[in-house]
């Protein structure tokens, strides 16, 4: 079975290159991607989640309003039956709030210069465990 | 035998008798090497004898301004320095310029945040969590009053990256100056407005294209009327390579983008020899040192010739492009981010070895979060290091005539035209970013990039070679979070205060109008003096225009 990886950009940025970038890398490693597009509530993502029944949300932020953003994510995501699904986050994220995030329930964060490969092992271990 | 056949065999001899036995012992570090847009690098070039120097090359100040716009260039004025600040609320922007005017920056320019760009007030339930964050806030006239407190506005130029909401937030500064004393005649500064990149790559869109084209070409009307010296467009390929095109793409992509807003002007009835003047351009500054000198040279001449060739223009300062230049964000890296001071002093270099008009050289601390004083203050003193100490200020175009620079300036224009024919073939700009053509392309080469880094094909310094344990930079701009409430509480004190009636029917006024075909800018301009909300504004607009959503390409 392929895993399914649901790419989102929530809240008003618009720096999509990361995102899609990401999700093509993920797509070329065999994982079935869907993307959302921009502006995306936390709302609709996990509406998305939910409906695509994917096994793993990836939230990519680079405009600074990721702590309200992921804490409505994770909230939804619990309320909705999956609090269980792993979240991944992608973007410019200052380390004391990315500690700040694992220690909410966000799976991992992934900063400037991570490698698509490594993004696509951690998703496969994740995904396996 | 001709000069250039000679030539040619000297070449050949050098290769067979010096290079070749060489390369058998010693062969080169790659198999090819190559420029961003994938074209061979070779290791020598020679002069071309059969060029006509004074229809390609020219002198500075003449077409096809090759050389650069002004005869003197930087001998005469320097390049504004102008450094793209603005965070949190109205005050404390209004103190990062005034630090940064008292360090001897030369012009303003003015970030705004997300919700501001995209036409939501700071209480609407689209703004939570980016109040402030990635530019000031501004809801108001009485935000953008406290912006510019204490900023004589006849005295400084103020360019402002704004595009869907521009009409609104240019409206606001007519008002600051006049309520300065100011007659808006005499305003001086820039306006990005520039929304068909939005749709491509930045992604602050609101309305449809075609009303958006229309705001843009009413904006252009109501300008060269009132604000005559005011730049009206900031035609931007920055965000595009951005978000991942290579040099060629950047400047094919932004002057297809000219090529629309120019088209869309004239449909509208407007002058090219007049609102020529006022367009400007915004690039950006990458690694590639030569390429991106080859690519501002490029770019200007390519304008040029599209100005006077393909819409007639007749007065040649309608055929100048003149640009804004920043330094490459995406090249930043987290890791070992001192290092970044020395990309960014490189590209600078280029910047102006290609000829900007104004810079804007980013902080070391930027892939990591907003940049403080101390580190915009090392970005800006970079300028004036090139500008007072290097020496590369005081002749014009030093480095044209270099073999290798004239070349890769022959390339990417002839590379960059055939990107603007097939656009022309897909039925324009607008019809390509409908499509996805263009955001197709750019991912495309965003995509490739990335591998390259990934193969280490393309070698990142810090970052997958010469990598070493990071210490952690410790000191990051952090933003008040109780920016977002302190923001609310203006809003909420400004609705009970103002005459609401009054911005009721202006607001009906403004719909009114939008339905119709006047020209929006005066309606805007009332609604804003009246107190009337950026929100409540883009909401009126909204109602009449309905909302753009992307076509997703990936």
């Amino acid at each position: 079975m392929k895993i399914k990886v649901l790419v989102a950009k929530p809240g008003l940025d618009g720096h999509d290159r990361g995102a899609k970038v990401v999700a093509m890398a993920l797509r070329d490693a065999g994982m079935e991607v869907i993307y959302t597009g921009l502006r995306q509530s936390p709302e609709s993502i996990v509406k998305a989640a939910l409906q695509e029944d994917v096994d793993v949300v990836g939230l990519s932020i680079l405009s600074g309003a990721h702590m309200k953003i992921c804490s409505k994510v994770l909230q939804l995501m619990k309320d909705s039956g999956i609090g269980n699904k792993p979240i991944f986050v992608g973007g410019i994220i200052p380390a004391e709030d990315a500690e700040e995030l694992r220690r909410a329930g966000i799976f991992e964060v992934f900063g400037p210069g991570t490698s698509l490969k490594s993004i696509a092992e951690k998703i496969e271990e994740t995904v396996k465990k | 035998m001709s000069n250039r056949e000679k030539l040619e065999k000297l070449k050949d001899d050098w290769k067979r008798e010096r290079v070749t036995p060489l390369l058998k012992r010693f062969p080169e570090r790659k198999k090819e090497f190559k420029t961003s847009f994938d074209g061979p690098v070779e290791i020598l070039y020679t002069p071309k004898e059969d060029e006509d120097y004074e229809e390609k090359i020219g002198f500075p100040g003449q077409y096809p301004f090759t050389r650069g716009v002004q005869p003197t260039m930087y001998r005469g004025r320097l390049w504004t320095m102008r450094q793209y600040a603005g965070f949190g609320t109205a005050e404390e922007s209004n103190q990062r310029y005034r630090y940064l005017l008292s360090q001897g920056q030369t012009g303003l320019s003015v970030a705004f945040d997300l919700p501001t760009q995209i036409g939501y007030d700071s209480d609407d339930p689209m703004s939570e969590g980016e109040v402030g964050r990635v530019g000031v806030a501004i809801d108001s006239l009485e935000d953008m009053e406290t912006l510019f407190e204490g900023i004589p506005l006849e005295r400084v130029s103020t360019s402002m990256t704004i595009n869907s909401t521009a009409a609104i937030l240019l409206a606001m500064y007519i008002a600051v100056g006049e309520k300065q004393g100011v007659d808006p005649s005499k305003l001086t500064g820039t306006i990005q407005n520039d929304i068909l990149k939005e749709y491509i790559a930045r992604g602050t869109y609101i309305f449809p294209p075609d009303s958006s084209m229309r705001l843009i070409t009413d904006i252009f009307e109501y300008c060269s009327k009132n604000l005559p010296d005011f730049n009206t467009i900031s035609i931007s390929g920055y965000h595009i390579r951005e978000a991942g095109a290579n040099s060629v793409q950047e400047i094919a992509f932004t002057l297809a983008d000219g090529i629309a807003y120019v088209q869309a002007a004239i449909d509208a009835g407007l002058d090219p020899n007049v609102f020529g003047k006022r367009l400007s351009f915004f690039f950006n500054s990458h690694n590639g040192f030569l390429e991106e000198i080859a690519k501002f040279r490029a770019a200007r001449r390519l304008w040029a010739r599209i100005m006077k060739e393909r819409f007639g223009v007749t007065d040649e300062k309608a055929m100048m492009l003149r640009f804004h230049t920043q330094t490459g964000g995406s090249t930043l890296t987290a890791q070992q981010p001192m290092n970044n001071i020395v990309r960014v002093a490189f590209q600078a270099l280029a910047a102006v070895l290609g000829g900007t008009q104004s810079l804007h050289t980013n902080s070391f601390d930027e892939a990591l979060g907003l940049p403080t004083e101390d580190s915009v203050t090392i970005a800006l003193r970079t300028q004036q290091i090139i500008a007072s100490e290097t020496g590369v200020a005081d002749t014009v175009d030093s480095l044209g005539g270099a073999y290798f620079i004239e070349e890769l300036t022959d390339r990417t224009e002839e590379l960059a035209m055939d990107y603007i024919h097939k656009i022309d073939d897909l039925g324009g700009m607008v019809e390509a970013v409908r499509t996805g053509f263009v955001q197709k392309e750019i991912l495309d080469s965003a995509y490739k990039y990335q591998v390259s880094v990934e193969n280490k094909e393309q070698i990142i310094v810090g970052v997958n070679e010469f990598v070493s344990e990071d210490k952690e930079l410790k000191d990051i701009l952090r933003l008040d979070p109780a920016i977002e409430n302190r923001q609310k509480k203006k809003i909420e004190k400004l609705r009970s205060s103002r005459d609401n009636g009054k911005v009721q029917s202006l607001l009906d006024d403004l719909r009114e109008g939008a339905r119709g075909s006047d020209n929006l800018m005066p309606f805007i301009l009332k609604a804003v003096k009246a107190y009337a909300t950026l929100g409540e504004i883009a909401n009126a607009l909204r109602d009449v225009f309905g909302e753009y959503t992307e076509a997703v390409i990936l």
